[in-house]
């Protein structure tokens, strides 16, 4: 009996083909998905990465509430042409709090990935009221409402928590004080001790210079956290990855 | 298994299926088609066995060339140091005062420095270095803090107004809204803009008791500036954020504070020095 013929059982009964189809699919999600619960030889580690601030948790609701990954990617790849440009190439470990990460296949605009500290707070601010202001052969849109439509800390909590839920090690230490850090990180008056010891490095300025807490703040304070967290000085790479 | 039918007509074999008396052929693949075909599998399980492909639960295969995307990385960014190693090494020793002269360190300082400049810096000062609102201008003479070579290669190293580099040039205008008058800002605010139109000799700024005392300290006696604090000389015509009486307006009421970061943080040595010289070329270098 030739395998044709065999098949033909096959073909021929219908619960026999799902069984085996099923078997089959089986094989391959073990092979793609069981890797991935081996996380930590996937992930390098690294000094430096920490969850995000409160605001900049806001920003990054922000960011991807108005599709800034379909213009930008946040991900400088391992060539030359690109660290040139962007900077160091990205880890893995410093998008191991996003969920759902930001890498991108598609750059419109430039890559993000270590946008932090490359430009200004006013800068941002005028770059997203209207970007052809400072980059005349921009083709952004215009963000400007973002200035107006304000925002406060009423479900910062929940936020935190629902990232924690999702892996990210938010301690009951930060989700207690969640609506304080929120506050403070963009009010430069107010006492940051406690921010800067729960989140080391944060930015904290009034990001957008205007006296209520805007949208503004948090995009940029989501901005300006990017690619900034790991320290490369101390950085080897494993040469076989 | 019976012997496959033959259709009549055309001499081909039938499947045997048959649907309302219309039979299926079984006719077969092009030869070209089906070798390469098999082709493309063997090729595939070479590229397998070659590079890194297979996931294991401790690590993947590494294939038997030895590839990987970072070594792979090194290679490429060494063989581009290398390349620009000994023009680099000379342009990172040379004394400062002595870049303005050597010629081809010099021609090659200016072309990487515009490669430097478009990538980095073009994105506040504009493509062409003529800046914007509150961006300055890099092509004309008037320099807030400096414009000697030594200036603007510190600026860029250090930047301005920034909380990441402790050695960032730094200084603040009031907000002169807080404490003084509206009317007193509405004379100053007219004042400032008739500076701006070059009436210096006909306004005699000492009398002016609101400007000598709110502003001469940091603008000078004459409103010329003072480049040890970026204060801006007001007397020209050229104005950052304006001069017009409402920015004017804004200024004097709220203060500026442009901040540029630090460039030597992310910039290579070389890098640095080369676009400082290429700033300094583009036309208003002291």
């Amino acid at each position: 009996m030739s395998l044709l013929a065999k098949h033909r059982i096959l073909e021929k009964s219908p619960t026999l083909l799902l069984i085996c189809s099923l078997l089959v699919v089986t094989v391959g999600g073990i092979v793609e998905i069981a890797p991935l619960f081996w996380l930590e030889n996937t992930i390098e580690k690294v000094e430096g990465v920490r969850p995000y601030s409160p605001l900049e948790l806001t920003g990054r609701d922000i960011y991807i509430r108005e599709g800034c990954y379909v213009c930008h990617s946040q991900m400088i790849r391992p060539m030359r042409d690109e660290i040139e440009r962007y900077g160091h190439y990205s880890l893995a470990a410093e998008s191991m709090y996003d969920h759902p990460f930001q890498w991108g296949s598609k750059r419109t605009g430039p890559d993000l990935a270590r946008v932090g500290g490359r430009y200004s707070d006013a800068w941002h601010v005028d770059h997203m009221k209207h970007p052809q202001s400072v980059v005349p052969q921009s083709i952004m849109p215009k963000y400007a409402f973002m200035m107006h439509t304000k925002i406060g800390p009423e479900r910062i909590n929940d936020l935190l928590a629902t990232h924690r839920l999702v892996g990210v090690p938010y301690g009951d230490d930060h989700i207690e004080n969640a609506e304080a850090d929120f506050l403070s990180q963009a009010n430069p008056d107010a006492d940051s001790d406690g921010l800067m010891a729960r989140y080391p490095g944060a930015a904290v300025s009034n990001f957008d210079g205007q006296v209520e807490l805007t949208e503004m703040d948090a995009m940029i304070a989501y901005l300006q956290v990017l690619g900034t967290m790991v320290d490369f000085s101390t950085f080897t790479p494993d040469e076989n990855r | 298994m019976k012997t496959p039918e033959k259709d009549p007509h055309t001499e081909v074999e039938t499947t045997g299926h048959s649907w309302d008396g219309i039979e299926e052929l079984n006719t077969p693949l092009p030869r070209w088609w089906l070798w390469t075909f098999y082709a493309t599998i063997i090729w595939g399980l070479i590229y397998i066995a070659a590079y890194p492909a297979l996931p294991f639960f401790g690590s993947t295969s590494n294939g038997f060339l030895g590839w990987s995307a970072r070594s792979s990385l090194e290679a490429d960014l060494q063989q581009h140091k290398d390349r620009h190693a000994s023009l680099n090494n000379t342009l990172v020793d040379a004394e400062l005062s002595n870049l303005q002269t050597g010629q081809e360190l010099r021609q090659y300082a200016l072309a990487r420095g515009a490669a430097v400049f478009t990538a980095n810096c073009s994105q506040c000062h504009g493509a062409g270095a003529g800046g914007t609102v509150g961006y300055p201008n890099l092509l004309d003479n008037d320099w807030l803090w400096g414009g000697s070579l030594e200036s603007i290669t510190y600026i860029i190293n250090h930047g301005i107004r920034n909380t990441s580099d402790p050695d960032a040039q730094f200084s603040e205008m009031p907000a002169f809204g807080e404490f003084l008058e509206e009317d007193d800002i509405t004379s100053l605010t007219q004042f400032v803009t008739q500076l701006a139109q070059a009436k210096t000799k006909e306004l005699n700024i000492d009398e002016n008791t609101l400007f000598v005392e709110n502003c001469s300290g940091c603008h000078g006696q004459n409103a010329t500036g003072n480049e040890s604090l970026g204060a801006p000389d007001l007397t020209d015509a050229i104005w950052l954020y304006g001069a017009d009486s409402d920015s004017v307006e804004k200024t004097i009421t709220d203060g500026r504070f442009g901040v540029m970061p630090a460039w030597g943080q992310r910039l290579s040595e070389a890098d640095l020095r080369a676009v400082s010289i290429y700033v300094h070329a583009l036309g208003g270098g002291e």
